[in-house]
């Protein structure tokens, strides 16, 4: 197993070059000078000109790049070209609140998706089933800006239910909640339902219905479990499509997260701030699928076996060994 | 559970069964006006052709016909005096496992991946032997275990441990663990190999000695069910045409019907110089069309103008009933459907 989360580590490093390459490229061809943005639109061009050379800008592209990554790789993010701050203590600042609306979001979105996906599997056909299909449908329709806009207008502008903007309470978070679990509910309660139609039809639940098992404990005891199997892996993929995600929410409810540091940076071509944001996103990106893999392992007796080798295990399988060769 | 079990009382009477499978496009006429009984600790083999309505009787016995797709039209199913066609999903759910146990064709997909095989095998005993403690129900499961050969030590594993065979013998362990009256083995070893067929026979016939279960043996294999079976009922096209003991169905003597002689010739002869096999011309009759006469006679090479039009009769000669006009005495013997009164 440990071999395992190694190789999965180091196969990190290829990713994070690739994306910081492409974004270093990116921030590169987009129109805008950061010295410029620095000193302002009145400043003189020859002291733009000059702090441009002094922040390197007027080198080649690879040797810009080489220079970041170089420190980069030494933990160096360099520092904000807007506020002068570390970007590696912004992003340590900004990371908790991202973090949380992004889990917040993603466990909205099991809570209802899993039951719904579920009941709209056992009960196929039905009115519930027709309901949930149309509901997903929509949730997916739905671009979770235009949403998150609709509802500050009617709960909080009109209702006067939650606060529209900031992120001090609670409460503050519900909507953006709300608005950024919408794509993963429709994707979780499509993929629960589907997964749980295949399973029912499998060998081994007509064997427990066979063995007279009543219908509910076919359902919890046989048949969720395995279910859930790809489930989860869906919950870890949309756990980090939730971290880009969040850029956009944060930025409509004006939550002080990491989406909206790299979107201020993007504005005024702060490029260690953007650089280093999204490289950060990517890299936990990387590590929730990474953990969702392992915890896979754990649920998934079959996968378990293969990767987990205490000393038990190692007993065990020299036994069936030779029972097996007994067995022959 | 230690009460006798009453010999010579049919364990299982199926009476003018008919099922049928629909969907939107059609409707496949699975089992046809069958009639059948299996009495204590009797084991009867149903041999046919596939898609001949194995599966579907027993899937009808068990009342696990695929929902809103199987359907019982007609007739009786009579287990352990209560009646399966009429009896409600509780009293079906106390049947199955207690009085009725089935082992499926394939012991790759029949386990659930995920739960252990000691907790598979102890669920039944759980859900059935509701009085049994904790501690007595694993004693059982590690007996059960033994009993098939497996250490019971292996319990907490779980079913990708373990081969073929030995998953077949845990299906097999499930199944028996409630002692039922009734086992319906469907083709219990077609998907293991030869060498693990035999191991998985006599385990499968031990239990049943010991327990005294009646069993119901689906195959198509002529070999296997020589070796294990008391009657053997041949099957066509959702009907028997064949009934009786295993020395009537082998026996040499020409009173058989013209399906069991092909089935038999189709079997591969080591001593005959024959270069090819014999397999029966054509194919089994579109089961979605109903028919009046008798359903073999377009492969039948004794086919006459009133095999096509009328129903044969099952004619009885010492309890080796053969349902086809070339032993029907006279034209008018009771051509009705009513069978086996043995």
């Amino acid at each position: 197993m440990l071999k395992y989360i190694l190789k999965r580590l180091l196969l990190l490093i290829p990713v994070i070059i690739g994306i910081s390459f492409i974004i270093f490229s990116i921030m590169q061809l987009t129109p805008g000078d950061p010295a410029r943005e620095i000193l302002g639109d009145n400043a003189a061009q020859e002291a733009v000109d000059a702090l441009r050379e002094e922040m390197g800008l007027n080198d080649p592209f690879l040797v810009q790049y080489g220079r970041y990554m170089w420190r980069a790789a030494r933990g160096n993010f360099g520092t904000s070209y807007q506020t002068g701050q570390s970007v590696m203590k912004q992003i340590l600042e900004r990371f908790p609140t991202t973090i949380y609306l992004a889990i917040g979001a993603t466990l909205v979105a099991i809570i209802i998706g899993v039951p719904v996906g579920l009941i709209s599997a056992v009960k196929q056909y039905s009115l519930m089933d027709d309901v949930s299909t149309i509901f997903s449908m929509v949730l997916t329709a739905i671009p979770n800006f235009w949403l998150g806009l609709v509802l500050m207008l009617a709960l909080s502008l009109k209702l006067k239910w939650f606060p529209a903007y900031g992120a001090t309470s609670l409460k503050h978070f519900v909507l953006p909640w709300i608005t950024l679990s919408c794509m993963t509910l429709a994707v979780l309660i499509r993929m629960t339902r589907s997964s749980m139609l295949e399973v029912i039809r499998q060998d081994y639940i007509r064997t427990a219905r066979a063995k007279g098992a009543k219908e509910s404990r076919i359902v919890f005891r046989h048949a969720l479990r395995n279910a859930l199997l790809p489930v989860i892996t869906v919950i870890g993929t949309q756990l980090s499509v939730q971290l880009g995600g969040a850029i956009i929410v944060e930025t409509v409810f004006s939550i002080p997260g990491l989406g909206t540091m790299i979107i201020s940076g993007i504005k005024t071509k702060d490029i260690p701030v953007v650089m280093g944001g999204v490289m950060f996103i990517a890299l936990v990106g990387g590590l929730v699928n990474l953990l969702v893999d392992i915890l896979y392992a754990y649920i998934d007796p079959r996968l378990k076996s293969r990767y987990v080798g205490t000393k038990r295990d190692r007993k065990r399988l020299n036994q069936a060994k030779k029972e097996v060769t007994g067995d022959a | 559970m230690d009460e006798e079990k009453t010999i010579a009382n049919p364990v299982l009477e199926v009476s003018d069964l008919e099922v049928v499978y629909r969907t939107d496009e059609e409707t496949v006429y699975a089992v046809n006006g069958l009639s059948l009984k299996v009495n204590a600790g009797e084991t009867l083999g149903l041999v046919g052709e596939t898609g001949a309505g194995k599966t579907t009787l027993a899937l009808s016995i068990m009342k696990l016909l695929p929902e809103r797709i199987g359907f019982i039209e007609n007739g009786t199913i009579i287990l352990d005096g209560i009646n399966v066609t009429k009896a409600s999903p509780e009293a079906m759910r106390d049947l199955r496992g207690e009085v009725v146990s089935m082992i499926f064709q394939d012991p790759m997909t029949s386990l659930n991946p995920v739960v252990t095989i000691g907790e598979q095998i102890a669920e039944i005993l759980e859900l059935h032997k509701t009085t049994l403690s904790k501690k007595e129900r694993e004693e059982r499961v590690d007996r059960m275990l033994e009993m098939i050969g497996i250490s019971p030590e292996r319990k907490g594993e779980y079913p990708h441990q373990f081969s073929g065979g030995m998953k077949q013998r845990i299906v097999i362990a499930m199944a028996l663990a409630c002692e039922p009256l009734l086992l319906l083995a469907d083709e219990p070893t077609t998907a293991l190999d030869v060498t693990i067929q035999a191991q998985v026979l006599n385990i499968m016939n031990s239990l049943k000695e010991r327990f005294k279960t009646a069993t119901i043996f689906i195959t198509h294999d002529l070999g296997i069910v020589a070796q294990t079976c008391d009657k053997v009922a041949v099957m066509y096209s959702g009907e028997i045409v064949e009934y009786g003991d295993l020395r009537h169905i082998f026996s040499k003597d020409p009173f058989h019907h013209p399906y069991t002689v092909g089935l038999f010739n189709s079997i591969p002869n080591i001593k005959s110089d024959a270069p090819r096999l014999s397999p029966i011309n054509g194919m089994m009759p579109d089961p979605t069309i109903r028919f009046k006469g008798c359903r073999f006679a377009e492969r039948c090479a004794h086919c006459t103008e009133r095999c096509e039009n009328e129903k044969p009769p099952f004619v009885d000669r010492d309890g080796h009933q053969v349902r086809c006009f070339l032993f029907a005495e006279d034209g008018e013997a009771s051509s009705k459907t009513e069978v086996q009164a043995q």
